[in-house]
């Protein structure tokens, strides 16, 4: 079967579908891999190292849809698109299908087979393909970028022969793929970086990530973790909370860079107009969210604005493609991993497996019928967000009262066990005569030096310590030496016996302890 | 030469064989310890032979010198792999002279306590300490014996099945004699009326009579544990050999015996109670042999087997950049550890960071796995123990593992109602991915299925451990 890329004709879209590297994948698998003349030129990707990769270079789009079984693209297909195509295709590509029922429809009308990049479920066999996560990330990064670009500071704090420069501060909203990935890159350039989610599970990662999270102090009944790993819509009370933290750091931050989203809605108006005029002049707001209404009430979608005060808010919707040859890269190793799955047997032909729960889930049209919505996935998304036990950080005098505790409750058994034990060796003193106790005293001595030396041997050393200790067992050798000197036969013999096999010991087991130990070598 | 030229003597040893265990708390330290073990060792000998008692000084060396030569030998030429059979057989060795030493006691004993008073006066050595003892001393002398030639006889027959399991010349499954425990706590119970019988009347009937009960109970005792568990078995029967030369030291009045018996004795109770922690299990529930029941059905276990061949695996390894062994006894017994190392130095040569995680179980020896991999040449540094590197997991591209099964059961953390559940174990399913080197489909000595072999991100590399990773070693170039 042959897999095949039309050039992109939405407009400013400089990704595509499939690269050279991406097509090599595909041919491992069987396929035969197709794309239309300069279809990767704005990614950088020039039709010669198409050529070169083993990609059949077409002229036309018309051809292309034509001679492909399997299209391959970036945004979904225009309705001249679904118009000109050919019947019976199988189409992979974003179509956000809850938003584009008619397309949906034409598509179908088509007999299409429609795998949707934007509906792949979020479970972690599935994230290899998750085209969403890695445009996210990209997103992430390009708007640290952008608003580097668009700030008139350093970000990270210096002191230079020319004056002091304090670190830019930035505010992250909405800890997601996108916004962990803000945060990385923002905490690479040397910003002070903090972050907001309304998942308390998501602290961990933020501070992972090395940035502070915002701890909204609010009665448990709020938990915003919605299924599948993604974030739900928070209660009216919560809102003003939230919004009074943020009106809070406002005049605070240079820049914020707004990525909360919740799945089938209008993004949550969070930075609100007051909080804007707030601000810094020379702050600057990027709205990742701005495609879907944006999280600031002043985002214009596709633009850049400046405030009358001065803060610059970039409501681009269009970030991964303003990396295109790192986001083609990375769609087109998800596209071949969807691939992978589709093709179990490497042969080279599509398997739509609707058994199969990733499939299942990202399939919106097969044969002649649509397939959307998908069914729950049977495998729970990120393990069914466990109502996560809060740990209440202890204060320290709780700390310092638990330390105290641990210290008396170990005080108090090591007493114990020394009393018991001082009781019992006073009670055999009590009976037994002067010439035992002194070997016995000897005894336990010996017992308590062997516990206290024991424990510090090394774990990897524990073969050698026994080949040592069966050794030095044969110490035994020295009541056989002190008997064989005996006037009885019987004894003579025995205690040879026992010297002759002590001696196997001794030298048995020092030498193999030495062989071994030379072994153990530093690298 | 008198008495207290070797007590002085003695306290030297004993420093020294001190220092020779303490020093194992390193491996560079290690190498000078076992010098003073040695020099220890010999300052002993050398102050018992000059010292009092002794006598046929040829006959003695002569001894030493043959037994050393048989020792000799057996140490150059014992296969790393074999360690944990000539330890046990060692053991045995020692527990046999420890019961020989209690019956010469015994007949000393006799023999001064028949003398009249004009007699004794002649006696030197061991024979005069004895004829010294009035008639409480004696009593309690009787009882040391009594328990050295019993935890020696145990320590005998013990390892000699030890060491026919780890050989392979004994069924390593779990076995007992119907009756079971009965038969050993009967036995044990004779042994105890034998020592009262022993205390009072100083026959030799009774002593004959709880040496054959103790052969018996040592004999059946390890029969009836199965193969995984003869690391405690093996620390379990070192701490004894320990104890038994520790009560021998008393009856013969011997300090120095006594001081390396309590080293020797505690050292192994150490050891075995670690290799239980790190088992979960009660030192008591080893002994007595099986695995308890388990209190409910255990988990269904999800998903199926996939296998993989070399050639995924080599191409896994070349894109991933950390890297952990986790190897188990399945690698000593298809003397892997060659291929192991060849593989290490080819990934350390490609600048991957590549690990080995131990646990502390793994193999037939408690630090087995640790001995092996040096034999190899694998650095100690980049070997390391299971506290170390469990944390490690999630940051890690490739887990392989070879040979090991349930040190890395993800059903001792998940399901409590596994027979395992509460075991430490590493965490390598939180490894990106994880090859599995197997024979088969079977399950591990617990007999209990493995999660870990259906997880997602598992693949199984079905074949002998060495056949598997020389196939590896071949696509890897």
């Amino acid at each position: 079967m042959r897999i095949g890329a039309p050039a992109e004709i939405f407009e400013g879209e400089k990704r595509v579908a499939l690269t050279p590297e991406s097509a090599k994948r595909l041919q491992k698998l069987g396929y035969d891999c197709l794309v239309q003349s300069g279809a990767g030129e704005a990614a950088s990707f020039k039709d010669e190292a198409y050529a070169e990769a083993g990609v059949t270079v077409v002229d036309t789009a018309a051809d292309l849809w034509s001679q492909a079984d399997v299209i391959v693209k970036v945004r979904a297909p225009s309705t001249e698109e679904v118009e000109a195509a050919p019947e019976g295709k199988t189409l992979i590509s974003f179509i956000w299908p809850a938003q584009n029922e008619e397309l949906l429809a034409a598509l179908n009308a088509k007999k299409m087979t429609v795998l949707a990049m934007d509906m792949v479920p979020r479970i972690s066999r599935a994230q290899k393909m998750d085209a969403l996560s890695s445009m996210a990330n990209i997103g992430g990064y390009r708007a640290v970028v952008e608003a580097a670009n668009n700030f008139g500071r350093f970000f990270t704090g210096q002191v230079t022969a020319a004056g002091k420069v304090p670190p830019a501060k930035i505010l992250v909203v909405g800890a997601g793929v996108a916004g962990l990935a803000a945060i990385g890159a923002a905490q690479a350039m040397g910003a002070v970086v903090r972050a907001f989610d309304v998942r308390p599970e998501v602290a961990e990662q933020i501070e992972s990530m090395g940035a502070e999270f915002l701890f909204l102090d609010f009665e448990d009944t709020q938990d915003g973790s919605g299924t599948g790993g993604y974030a739900a819509p928070s209660s009216p009370e919560f809102r003003e909370k939230q919004l009074e933290l943020f009106r809070a750091q406002a005049p605070e931050v240079d820049i914020v860079i707004t990525t909360a989203l919740i799945p089938g809605r209008p993004a949550p108006k969070l930075w609100t107009e007051d909080m804007v005029l707030a601000m810094k002049n020379g702050s600057v707001i990027v709205d990742l969210a701005a495609e879907r209404g944006g999280n600031c009430d002043l985002t214009v979608p596709d633009d850049k604005i400046v405030t009358e005060n001065g803060v610059t808010i970039i409501g681009y919707t269009d970030l991964p493609s303003r990396m295109a040859t790192q986001s083609s890269n990375l769609y087109g190793t998800n596209i071949a991993h969807m691939m992978a799955d589709l093709t179990p047997e490497k042969d080279g032909k599509p398997v739509v497996n609707m058994e199969d729960d990733v499939i299942r889930g990202s399939t919106v049209c097969h044969e002649g019928e649509i397939t959307f919505p998908p069914p729950p996935p049977k495998v729970k998304a990120i393990a069914a967000a466990k109502p996560k036990e809060k740990v209440k950080e202890p204060t320290p005098e709780e700390k310092k009262a638990a330390e105290i505790a641990a210290f008396k409750k170990q005080t108090k058994s090591q007493v114990t066990l020394l009393v018991v034990g001082a009781v019992l060796l006073l009670a055999v003193g009590l009976v037994a005569p002067a010439s035992f106790m002194q070997h016995f005293i000897v005894f336990v001595l010996s017992v308590f030096v062997g516990f206290q030396v024991i424990w510090g041997v090394a774990h990897s050393l524990h073969t050698p310590l026994m080949a040592v200790t069966n050794a030095i067992s044969s110490i035994i050798i020295l009541g056989a030496l002190m008997q064989i000197g005996s006037n009885s036969t019987i004894v003579i013999v025995l205690a040879a016996l026992s010297v002759f096999m002590a001696g196997i010991n001794i030298f048995g087991g020092f030498l193999v302890t030495r062989r071994m130990l030379a072994m153990f070598q530093k690298s | 030469m008198d008495y207290g030229f070797s007590t002085a003597a003695y306290v030297v040893a004993a420093v020294l064989f001190i220092l020779s265990l303490g020093g194992l708390s390193n491996q560079e330290k290690a190498k000078r310890a076992v010098w003073y073990g040695i020099a220890g060792m010999a300052l002993a000998v050398a102050a018992t032979l000059v010292g009092p008692g002794s006598g046929l000084w040829l006959l003695s060396v002569i001894l030493i010198a043959a037994g050393g030569i048989i020792g000799f030998f057996v140490a150059k030429r014992v296969q790393m792999t074999e360690m944990p059979q000539l330890v046990a057989a060692m053991h045995s060795l020692v527990g046999l002279a420890a019961v020989f030493v209690g019956y010469n006691a015994h007949v000393e004993l006799g023999r001064v306590m028949a003398m009249d008073d004009a007699a004794r006066v002649g006696l030197e050595g061991f024979a005069a300490l004895l004829a010294k003892k009035d008639a409480v001393e004696i009593a309690i002398l009787r009882v040391e014996l009594f328990l050295g030639v019993f935890i020696g006889a145990i320590t005998f027959t013990g390892s000699v099945i030890a060491y026919g399991k780890l050989a392979g010349k004994v069924t390593s499954a779990a076995k007992k004699l119907p009756g079971g425990h009965v038969l050993n706590a009967s036995a044990a119970a004779i042994s105890v009326l034998s020592l009262i019988w022993y205390f009072n009347s100083g026959g030799l009937l009774p002593l004959l009579l709880m040496t054959v009960m103790a052969l018996f109970i040592g004999y059946h005792l390890i029969m009836g544990i199965g193969g995984a568990d003869m690391p405690v078995v093996v620390s379990m029967l070192n701490s004894y050999s320990g104890w038994a030369a520790a009560a021998i030291g008393f009856s013969l009045g011997n300090d120095l015996l006594i001081v390396v018996g309590a080293l020797v004795g505690s050292s192994g109770a150490i050891l075995s109670y670690i290799m239980c922690k790190a088992m979960n299990r009660h030192f008591v529930s080893v002994i007595l042999g099986g695995f308890g029941g388990s209190s409910g059905p255990a988990m269904e276990v999800e998903g199926e087997m996939v296998a993989i061949d070399a050639d995924g695996v080599a191409a896994a390894l070349e894109e991933a950049d950390s890297i952990i062994v986790v190897p188990g006894y399945g690698m000593a017994v298809a003397q892997a550890q060659q291929a192991v190392s060849e593989l290490t130095r080819k990934m350390r040569a490609a600048g991957k960071e590549f690990r080995f995680a131990i646990h502390p179980v793994a193999g037939r020896l408690p630090g087995h796995m640790n001995v092996l991999l040096a034999e190899a040449k694998v650095p100690y540094d980049i070997v390391l123990e299971m506290d170390e590197i469990n944390e490690d997991f999630p940051e890690t591209d490739v887990v392989i593992i070879i040979g090991a099964n349930d040190i890395v059961n993800p059903a001792a953390q998940d399901d409590p109602n596994s027979p395992i559940a509460g075991m430490p174990v590493l965490e390598v399913w939180k490894a990106k991915q994880v090859f599995v080197s197997k024979r088969g489909q079977g399950t591990g000595y617990s007999g209990i299925e493995n999660p870990l072999f259906f997880k997602d991100n598992t693949r199984m590399f079905y074949g002998d451990a060495k056949a598997s990773l020389d196939a590896l070693l071949a696509k890897l170039g």
